[in-house]
């Protein structure tokens, strides 16, 4: 298991060396987007309207932070159970998504699309959303404002820490590592 | 004439008797509670964290507990959020029968001190007002959900949880046939958190209501979640239960954040209550890890 320190957009050739299991360190921009705004990013898919911000090859975290007190740059800023995004998922990797940074497993046919679109799911520190904080350099609203919390964010990050769940490669950590440490008899 | 009269000072004398707490009170005790819940995570929580970094065989797993209780140091000291996801607002009151509440209207004055608490703490508002079409934000993060129950005394406690959007959707009512018995509650809890998986948030406090109604199952299992962390019940035979229930559900694997681990609960907390010869309600709470509540005793 390596650990990468990775500038943002990630590029094909790193992809390739990323395993499920290893820590990466994010540097550089990536966008934030949670249920409000996945729905409105598929609907304009949808009608082939153009998206606020170009995804093709872009990272999305779902995140939705607390507010920002006066003279600071962002709340607190964990992410968000990702299997609620599973639905819209397969239509932004189509797009061009290259990597997700959220919490919790995805669907199969999440991580049938990863595979199949070259994208990585990267796993943060649900819950740690004050340590975070301390990661996001510069935080800019670029669009739908008008959701507060879920407005899709710009962020400028400086090692910002991950686990890769879901490489490109068809690896799952969670089933990897759930299936070491469990002991329960089975049809419990 | 003369009996309404006396009867009219018999009131009063009873009256006066009564122990008086200002609305006002109420409402800055919430808006304290709301911000200490927010900030501080309890040494109860702290102490059961580090005890799981000895037990955790999974290195993802220790690191993600000590990210965890470094998270909740640099929460306390910046005053930020533990937490992005500040929670719905529940608030558990326990109303002495001889308190009077003066100069408000006092479910009014939770809600203002829940905004204030929200709006002074800069803590992130998530309730929208129309659950299934528009899910406009109502700005302050009211209404609060608000549990009330009269106690003897002269005193008001109240309890205020934040309660997390992601652990709470894992939340489950089951009802149980009467001859699924003790055998029935185990594999109905242990299938409830392999479900969940790492979505709530693991390692969790699984809180559970037994018995009684639907309703009165789900406020139970809300309200075990407040007992200080890992404190055993005070009847023996379910402090045994909550025990045997422990150990099955970490030996699922699922481990911190779901990452694997044999940490996927910290605690199981379960109130019992008699229930219907045709029933036996179960009802499932999941708290994540930022198992965060404050109280006050007015």
């Amino acid at each position: 298991m390596s650990i990468w320190k990775i500038v943002t957009p990630i590029d094909e050739s790193q992809l390739c060396k990323m395993y499920a299991g290893d820590s990466v360190l994010l540097s550089g921009i990536i966008y934030t987007a949670r249920d409000a705004a996945h729905r409105r990013l598929t609907e304009a898919l949808g009608n082939n309207h153009p998206l606020p911000f170009s995804i093709v090859g872009q990272t999305v975290y779902y995140m939705g932070p607390s507010p920002t007190k006066h003279g600071e740059i962002i709340g607190s800023c964990g992410p968000t159970t990702s299997s609620r995004m599973d639905i819209y998922t397969p239509s932004l990797l189509e797009a061009g998504l290259r990597a997700i940074i959220g919490k919790g497993e995805r669907s199969p046919a999440v991580r049938e699309a990863l595979k199949k679109h070259r994208a990585v799911y990267l796993v943060t520190y649900g819950g740690a959303g004050a340590l975070l904080k301390k990661t996001i350099c510069k935080s800019e609203t670029v669009a739908y404002p008008e959701l507060g919390a879920e407005a899709v964010l710009r962020l400028e990050v400086k090692d910002f820490p991950a686990i890769v769940a879901n490489d490109i490669h068809g690896n799952n950590l969670f089933s990897d590592q759930i299936g070491k440490y469990c002991s329960a008899q089975e049809g419990s | 004439m003369k009996s309404i009269i006396h009867t009219i000072i018999i009131s009063v004398v009873e009256y006066s008797a009564m122990r008086v707490i200002s609305a006002s009170e109420i409402r800055a005790s919430v808006a304290l509670l709301v911000q200490k819940a927010n900030f501080e995570l309890g040494n109860d929580v702290l102490e059961l964290l580090k005890k799981a970094i000895q037990a955790e065989q999974s290195p993802i797993g220790r690191d993600i507990l000590e990210k965890i209780i470094l998270n909740a140091s640099i929460a306390k000291t910046d005053r930020v959020p533990l937490c992005q996801d500040c929670g719905t607002a529940v608030i558990f009151l326990e109303i002495g029968q001889e308190v009077h509440i003066s100069g408000g209207d006092l479910y009014e004055e939770l809600t203002n001190g829940v905004r204030l608490g929200y709006q002074e703490g800069f803590l992130r508002k998530s309730i929208v007002s129309q659950p299934f079409t528009s899910r406009i934000n109502t700005g302050d993060n009211t209404p609060p959900v608000i549990h009330a129950e009269i106690v003897p005394g002269e005193q008001l406690k109240i309890s205020f949880m934040p309660k997390g959007g992601g652990s709470e959707n894992m939340s489950r009512l089951v009802m149980l046939q009467p001859s699924a018995g003790r055998r029935g509650i185990v594999d109905a809890v242990t299938a409830a958190v392999k479900d969940a998986g790492g979505n709530p948030c693991p390692p969790l406090i699984i809180g559970l209501g037994i018995g009684s109604t639907a309703e009165k199952a789900m406020v139970m299992s809300k309200r075990a979640l407040l007992r200080p962390a890992g404190q055993p019940s005070i009847d023996p035979e379910v402090a045994c239960l909550e025990e045997e229930l422990l150990k099955s559900i970490n030996s699922l694997g699922i481990g911190p954040l779901g990452m694997g681990g044999k940490v996927t609960a910290l605690a199981v907390h379960a109130d019992v209550l008699p229930c219907h010869f045709a029933s036996l309600p179960l009802s499932i709470s999941f708290q994540c890890h930022s198992i965060r509540h404050a109280e006050v005793l007015l």
